[in-house]
């Protein structure tokens, strides 16, 4: 069964929900996503088209056991034995992968499990991504943090213990431009040893700017890699322009940051595809950019606010366990996140297979740390959340928690050079 | 054997086992110093780099030299810039330059390690540059200031073992600062079997981390890299020396 994404607000007058309607059944009625908007940067890229040619050619029913067994043979995993790993021919074999994917985690990783934070610190934004709790149509609390909440946000983490952030948008340019996020940057730097950015995409020269105010890492996560489903799924905005996403690690690595971040948002198609097309992408990028360090979460569909119905339809833990797993055996030095999305029990168990970085603290919401870390009510106004987190434990907890599986909890192991 | 010291840049050190960085815990740094025997334990700048760092510098024995390493650095600006940060921090004058330029091998970018080795030998770091066992290189290298040398054996947290050993055998002909051999060790005997060989030291990190009993493998390790040195000492008998020699002198028939 599909998901019914579409809801429609009280709030909105009747014009905005007649267009809404019309993008929602109308195609014709829609940009063309495969076209570059105006300022849009276009980068010679040939990575796209290879990811594109495996992807598209990759029919999963096609692999058998034996293929399986072939593949968890094989000292070095070719892309032919991480699609035999992808498809519904491994799921018997789930526990010997998990065995393997553990074997290699632990050469590459030996048994440290990072710890980071997202900060939200703007829900505007100028899409409507019919999934997305933060979708222009949607009907939240909208918040942007001035510079002084961001402090004060910051300083609650900060005191927690926590030394890496990760700071977040609602993608809008104009509610949070580049100079807003870079002056963030800037105090984040204050804080925390590393600071990462999940934000809308933006030029390599914008990603300069914003390295150069002590962003290091980009995270964007291209949602599904069919293009034709994509369109379906974004259907106003800036971000429905589907390959200028795509580009948008390249062109984060060529404005010198250190590390990109990728990830399908599964649920959304077919999930083996997405999984196979976004380790390609780090594949192939990691090729062409030796030096640059890697990273793939993994992020199922959970519900939004006005529409608890969102779900990951076939991508059930078994299959998450799968895909992550796969990741593992073919991209083995490449870091996997699992965020508070997913429950406690999975992440205690996944970080002892694949996983090597976990959210603590979790709040996706908008200037709600201090309210969410002390308990105590505060009179400032918060903003709405992007999506439902299932593990909300604190950073001590989950500190303690990978501690007690003999594993080694890590807060920091970067330097900004 | 009591005067068998390994020798660094002017310092003396009788055990000849490194800990390495890579996994890092405080359990492993304790079993490298008890049953180890280790003097030497690297300490990766970056994981340094944390609110916790007075912890981990507290708990560094005393009478342990501390090795920064600049793990994270892409070029030799870059390392040179941690090495410095690494002697901020009080972590001493001891540096061993790591640039990877890969992150998928982490293998090192050896142009670049000779560049930052004359930056660092300049400023009066004692600097242990870790390189792919290239003799060229190690000249080069010798030439820029190093204390050391310290060769792969195979790919860091492989436990491949000595995959480059040909090689590094030549550099230990070839080469008078003492060869140390790094990355790649993944159990004792491939340990014994490198000082065997005439290696000066061997650093290793997760062959221990990852090893069932860590203080018995720590043991494990001492005592195997004592008995590789022992037998290097001692001049191995002619069955494990390179090329063959005759039972009988082959000149044996010349009169005068």
């Amino acid at each position: 069964m599909e998901n019914q994404f579409f809801v429609d607000s009280e709030y909105l007058s009747s014009e905005a929900l007649e267009k809404k309607h019309r993008l929602e059944s109308d195609p014709s009625f829609r940009k063309n996503h495969m076209e570059y908007m105006s300022g849009m940067e276009i980068i010679e890229s040939d990575v796209c088209k290879n990811v594109m040619a495996q992807m598209n050619s990759y029919d999963y029913s096609e692999y058998t056991a034996d293929d399986v067994k072939a593949a968890l043979e094989h000292n070095t995993c070719t892309i032919d034995d991480f699609k035999a790993l992808l498809s519904p021919a491994a799921e018997p074999f789930l526990e010997q992968m998990a065995e393997r994917a553990r074997l290699e985690t632990s050469k590459h990783f030996g048994n440290t499990v990072y710890l980071f934070t997202p900060l939200y610190i703007a829900n505007y934004c100028e899409n409507y991504c019919v999934y997305c709790g933060f979708n222009c149509y949607n009907h939240i609390k909208r918040m942007k943090l001035s510079m002084e909440q961001i402090e004060k946000e910051m300083k609650v983490i900060a005191d927690s213990g926590m030394e890496e952030i990760l700071i977040l948008t609602g993608e809008s340019r104009g509610q949070s431009n580049v100079e807003y996020i870079g002056e963030a940057c800037k105090l984040a730097r204050k804080y925390f040893r590393m600071v990462g950015l999940e934000i809308y995409p933006v030029n390599t020269d914008e990603y300069r700017y914003l390295h150069e105010c002590g962003a290091d890492y980009v995270t964007v996560f291209q949602e599904t890699y069919d293009a034709d489903k994509y369109e379906k799924l974004h259907l106003l905005g800036h971000k429905r322009v589907w390959p200028y996403r795509f580009d948008a690690q390249e062109r984060a690595l060529r404005g010198g940051m250190r590390g990109v971040a990728f990830s399908a948002l599964l649920g959304l198609s077919e999930f083996r595809k997405d999984a196979l097309a976004s380790a390609l992408h780090v594949y192939y990028l990691q090729r062409k950019y030796p030096h640059a360090e890697m990273s793939l979460s993994c992020p199922r569909l959970r519900p939004i606010i006005n529409n608890d119905k969102i779900n990951p339809l076939d991508v059930h833990e078994k299959q998450l366990c799968q895909v992550l797993c796969a990741y593992r055996i073919f991209l083995p030095y490449v870091g996997i996140t699992v965020s508070s999305r997913e429950s406690a029990e999975f992440r205690n168990g996944i970080v002892k297979i694949a996983a090597t970085k976990v959210s603590a603290g979790v709040s996706t919401g908008i200037g709600d740390h201090e309210s969410k870390y002390s308990g105590k009510e505060t009179d400032g106004v918060q903003g709405d959340e992007q999506f439902e987190i299932d593990d909300n434990r604190s950073l001590d907890k989950m500190y303690q928690d990978i501690a007690d599986e003999g594993l080694q909890p890590v807060l920091n192991d970067y330097l900004y050079v | 054997m009591n005067n068998d010291k390994l020798i660094i840049g002017g310092h003396e050190f009788n055990s000849r086992f490194i800990l390495g960085s890579g996994k890092y815990s405080m359990k492993l740094i304790e079993a490298a110093v008890k049953d180890a025997g280790a003097e030497i334990i690297t300490l990766a700048v970056r994981r340094a780099n944390t609110k916790e760092q007075e912890s981990i510098l507290d708990y560094i024995p005393e009478g342990i030299t501390l090795l920064p390493n600049t793990s994270g650095a892409r070029n030799a600006e870059e390392a040179v810039r941690i090495a410095r940060l690494a002697r901020e921090l009080g972590c001493g004058n001891f540096v061993k330059i790591e640039i990877m330029r890969d992150s998928k091998y982490l293998l090192p970018d050896n142009q670049e390690t000779i560049k930052a080795t004359d930056i660092l030998a300049n400023e009066g770091f004692v600097v242990m540059p870790y390189m792919y066992p290239d003799l060229n290189i190690a000249r080069d290298l010798v030439n820029a200031g190093a204390a050391s040398v310290m060769p792969l054996a195979s790919p860091i947290g492989s436990n491949k073992g000595l995959a480059t050993k040909e090689f590094i055998q030549i550099l230990i002909d070839e080469i008078d600062l003492p060869i140390i051999v790094d990355a790649g060790i993944g159990r004792p005997s491939q340990a014994c079997e490198a000082m065997e060989i005439g290696a000066a030291a061997i650093m290793a990190n997760t062959a221990l981390a990852t090893a069932g009993d860590l203080p018995m493998m720590a043991s494990a390790f001492k005592n195997a890299i004592e008995a590789g040195r022992k037998a290097y000492l001692a001049g191995l008998g002619r069955v494990l020396t390179r090329g063959a020699s005759a039972s009988d002198p082959l000149t044996g028939f010349l009169r005068d």
